[in-house]
C-alpha cells in the first residue's frame, strides 16, 4: 500500500492540480454569475486550507522515522516541491517583488542570496547529512561531536532562528487570513495557527511533507498567473521573464519624466513610503558593492544552516536522491525567484506609464482619488495619496505604498479579475503555512527528540516520545501565535534576522564536523556559543543601542560578525584541545561516502 | 564500517574535494564577484536588459541552478568510479 502511494504520486498531484484549475475556473464562473469580490476571497483560502488539512490528517501515523523522516522515502521531485515551499516563505511570496519594487537592484541581494545558499546545502551539506541519518540537525551536533552540551548548544541556536523566523510566519498567515475572510487580524493569527497545526500535528514530517508539496503547486500557480496576464495584456511576448528588458528600458525614460529619485516625499505617513530609487541603477560605489555582497552572503550561509531546510533532505530516500534533491528544490525556487523581479517590473509600469489606462502617476489627482483599489487600500492603511503641492495632479512623491502588498494588489492594479486576487491570497497563504509548518516541526522535533528523549528521559518509549513531540507543537505554535499578535517586527526584518541566528551559531560546526576531521567537541560548542553571542551582542550594539555600524554592516548584516567570532573560537578552540576519537574519525570517513549503512540506525 | 580501503577512500575524497572546490569557485564569482561590478556592467546590455540588471534577477540563478544539477551527476559519476554509490538505490 505504502509502495503502491509513492509510485503513484504523480498521478495524485496530477489530479490535484487538475482540480485546482478547475476551482479556479469555477470561481471565475461564479465572478462572471455575480458572486462578489469578498466571497470569492473566502471560498479561495477555506477552500485550500481544508485540503491541507485533508492531507494532514490522512497522513497521520504513530511511526518514529514516519513522524521525524516521512519514512525516508520521499522521492526527489517531490521533496525539491516541499522544500521550494518549506522555503518560499510569506516572506518571498508577499514581501520580495515589493521590496524590488521600491529598493531596485540593491534589493536584488536578496534574490541572488536566497537562491545561490542552496550551492552550499548541495556542496558542503545536504549528501553528507543523509548518509549520517540523523532525525533533526542537533542530533547530528550531538552525535558527532558527542556530548550534551553540544547537542543542548545546537537547539538553543535552532530555537531561536527557526522561532525568530516563525512568527513572521504565522504574522503572515494572520494579515492574509485576516483581509481575505474579514476577521480582526488578532482572530486571523488564530485561524492560520489553527490550519498549521492541522497539517502537521498528526503526521509530523510524513503530513508535511505531502501538504507541502500541495501548498507548492497552488503558491507557484497563483504567483505566475497575474504575470503572464500582465505581460499579455503589455504584448511582452509568451514567456514575459525573458522579455522584459524593453519594460526595464520603458521603465528608465518613465523614471526621467517622472524625476524618481528627483523628488522626495515632502510629507511622511506611517507605514507606507514613496518611490525614490530608479529600478535597474545598481550603486557604484565600493560601499554599495560591499552591502550588495555582504547580504546575500548573510542569506546564503544561513540557507546552508537552517534546520528546517537541511532536513528536508533527511526524507529522501539514499544520499544521492538527496543531491539531485536540491537540484530540483533550487529549480522550482527559481520558478518563482526569477518572476519576482518581472513581477515588480510590470506592476510599475502599470502605476507609472501615462500611456496605459492603469497609470496613475501624472493623472488628476480627483480622478486617481476615485479609483476603487486606491480606496481599498488607503481604508486599511496601507497606501495614501496626498497632493502635497496642492496642483491637482499626482506627482511620484505623492503616492505612498507599503511594499508588502505589491503582490497583492497588482491583480486590481492592474485590473485584473477578482478571481485573480482571491488566487494571490491563497498562494500568499499557501506560502506562509508551509513556512511555519516546516519551522515548527524543526523547533518541536528538536526539543522532543533532541532535549526530551536525548537528554532528560533516554527510557521514554515511543508513544510517549511522539506524544510529546505534539504536544510541543501545539505550545511552541501558540507561543508564536501570541507573540506575532503583538507585531513587534516586520515580516522582512524577523526573517532576515533567523538567517543570521541560524549562521552564527551553526553553520560552521555544521560545515566543519563534515569537511574537517580534526574539528572536536571543545571546538563545536565554542563556535556555537561564542558565534551566536557575539551575533546576538552586535545585533543588540547596532540596532536598539544607537551603536555604530562597522563597514556598513546594520542589523540584516549582523551575522557576517558571527560568523568570523565562530570560525576562529572553533579553530583555536580544537586546535588547544585533543583530536576527537577513533570511533569518531571513523564516523567521519562514512558520513563522506555513500555506500553502506547510515552512521545512526532508524532506531536510535 | 563499509569495507572500503583507506587508499580508495582517500582517492575518492581527494577528487570529492577538487569538484567541491571547483563549484564553489564559480559560486563565488557569480555569487561576489559579478555583482561587484554591476554598475559597470549596466553599460552592457544582454536580451534587451543591463547585464548588470540581469545576472542578479535571472542570470545568476539560471548558473546556480544549472551548477547544482552538474555537481549532483558529477559526484555520482565519482562514487561509481571508486565503487563507493550506493548499492540499492531508491
Amino acid at each position: 500500500m505504502k509502495g503502491n502511494f509513492i509510485d503513484n504520486l504523480p498521478k495524485i498531484y496530477g489530479l490535484y492540480t487538475g482540480g485546482f484549475v478547475v476551482f479556479i475556473l469555477l470561481m471565475a464562473i461564479l465572478e462572471q454569475v455575480g458572486v462578489d469580490a469578498e466571497t470569492i476571497g473566502i471560498l479561495f483560502v477555506l477552500f485550500t486550507v481544508l485540503i491541507y488539512a485533508a492531507i494532514g490528517w490522512l497522513s497521520r501515523t504513530m511511526q518514529v522515522d514516519a513522524y521525524y523522516v516521512a519514512g525516508r522515502q520521499v522521492p526527489a521531485v517531490f521533496n525539491g516541491m516541499a522544500t521550494a515551499a518549506d522555503w518560499m516563505s510569506g516572506a518571498s511570496f508577499v514581501a520580495m517583488a515589493g521590496g524590488i519594487y521600491f529598493g531596485g537592484y540593491g534589493y536584488l541581494a536578496f534574490v541572488v542570496g536566497w537562491t545561490g545558499g542552496y550551492v552550499l546545502v548541495a556542496s558542503l551539506m545536504a549528501p553528507y547529512l543523509r548518509k549520517f541519518g540523523c532525525y533533526t540537525v542537533p542530533d547530528y551536533i550531538g552525535t558527532r561531536y558527542g556530548g550534551d552540551l553540544a547537542r543542548l548548544c545546537a537547539v538553543i541556536v535552532l530555537v531561536v532562528a527557526s522561532f525568530t523566523y516563525v512568527t513572521a510566519q504565522i504574522n503572515a498567515t494572520g494579515t492574509i487570513a485576516a483581509r481575505a475572510l474579514q476577521i480582526p487580524f488578532e482572530v486571523g493569527v488564530w485561524f492560520g495557527l489553527l490550519g498549521i497545526l492541522l497539517c502537521s500535528m498528526l503526521g509530523g514530517m510524513r503530513a508535511v511533507t505531502w501538504t507541502q508539496v500541495a501548498q507548492y503547486i497552488v503558491l507557484i500557480i497563483a504567483y505566475l498567473v497575474p504575470v503572464f496576464w500582465m505581460s499579455s495584456k503589455q504584448e511582452f511576448g509568451l514567456i514575459p521573464q525573458f522579455a522584459y528588458g524593453d519594460a526595464i528600458a520603458r521603465l528608465g525614460e518613465l523614471e526621467a519624466l517622472h524625476k524618481v529619485g528627483e523628488l522626495k516625499a515632502t510629507e511622511s505617513f506611517a507605514g507606507v513610503r514613496a518611490l525614490t530609487i530608479e529600478h535597474a541603477t545598481a550603486g557604484a560605489s565600493a560601499l554599495a558593492n560591499w552591502k550588495f555582497v555582504t547580504l546575500a552572503f548573510m542569506m546564503m550561509a544561513g540557507t546552508a544552516s537552517l534546520p528546517h531546510i537541511l532536513m528536508r533532505y533527511f526524507t529522501t530516500p539514499s544520499v544521492r536522491a538527496a543531491r539531485t534533491s536540491v537540484a530540483w528544490s533550487l529549480l522550482f525556487i527559481f520558478l518563482l525567484y526569477f518572476t519576482a523581479p518581472a513581477l515588480a517590473t510590470f506592476t510599475k509600469l502599470q502605476v507609472l506609464d501615462p500611456n496605459l489606462a492603469t497609470g496613475i502617476i501624472g493623472k488628476s489627482f480627483s480622478e486617481v482619488a476615485s479609483l476603487d483599489w486606491i480606496q481599498k487600500w488607503s481604508n486599511v492603511g496601507m497606501l495614501k495619496i496626498s497632493d502635497s503641492n496642492a496642483d491637482g495632479i499626482l506627482q511620484i512623491n505623492e503616492f505612498f505604498m507599503r511594499g508588502d502588498i505589491v503582490v497583492l494588489a497588482t491583480p486590481e492594479i492592474a485590473g485584473l479579475p477578482f478571481v485573480i486576487s482571491g488566487l494571490v491570497a491563497a498562494g500568499g497563504m499557501a506560502a506562509a503555512m508551509s513556512t511555519a509548518d516546516g519551522l515548527l516541526l524543526a523547533i518541536a522535533n528538536a526539543l522532543s527528540h533532541d532535549l526530551y528523549y536525548k537528554i532528560i528521559d533516554p527510557s521514554a518509549d515511543t508513544k510517549k516520545r511522539l506524544v510529546a513531540a505534539r504536544v510541543l507543537l501545539i505550545v511552541i505554535g501558540a507561543a508564536g501565535a501570541v507573540v506575532a499578535s503583538f507585531k513587534l517586527t516586520g515580516i522582512l526584518g524577523a526573517v532576515a534576522w533567523a538567517f543570521n541566528f541560524a549562521a552564527s551559531g551553526l553553520f560552521f560546526p555544521l560545515v566543519l564536523g563534515i569537511w574537517w576531521k580534526r574539528a572536536n567537541r571543545e571546538g563545536a560548542i565554542a563556535g556555537m556559543v561564542f558565534g551566536f553571542l557575539a551575533g546576538t551582542a552586535y545585533l543588540i550594539w547596532v540596532r536598539f543601542m544607537g551603536g555604530a555600524e562597522f563597514i556598513g554592516l546594520d542589523h540584516l548584516r549582523f551575522g557576517i560578525v558571527g560568523m568570523a567570532v565562530s570560525l576562529v573560537a572553533m579553530i583555536i578552540v580544537t586546535q588547544m584541545t585533543k583530536e576527537p576519537d577513533e570511533e569518531t574519525q571513523r564516523m567521519v570517513d562514512e558520513m563522506r561516502i555513500p555506500k553502506g549503512a547510515s552512521v545512526l540506525s532508524s532506531d536510535h | 564500517m563499509t569495507d572500503v580501503s583507506p587508499e580508495v577512500r582517500a582517492a575518492h575524497w581527494a577528487k570529492t574535494k577538487t569538484l567541491t572546490i571547483t563549484v564553489l569557485v564559480l559560486w563565488f564569482i557569480f555569487s561576489f564577484a559579478v555583482h561587484w561590478f554591476a554598475s559597470d556592467l549596466n553599460a552592457l546590455s544582454i536580451f534587451g536588459f543591463p547585464l548588470g540588471y540581469y545576472m542578479a534577477a535571472q542570470g545568476s540563478l539560471i548558473v546556480f541552478v544549472v551548477l547544482i544539477f552538474w555537481l549532483a551527476s558529477r559526484q555520482n559519476s565519482i562514487d561509481e568510479e571508486f565503487g563507493v554509490a550506493e548499492d540499492d538505490d531508491g
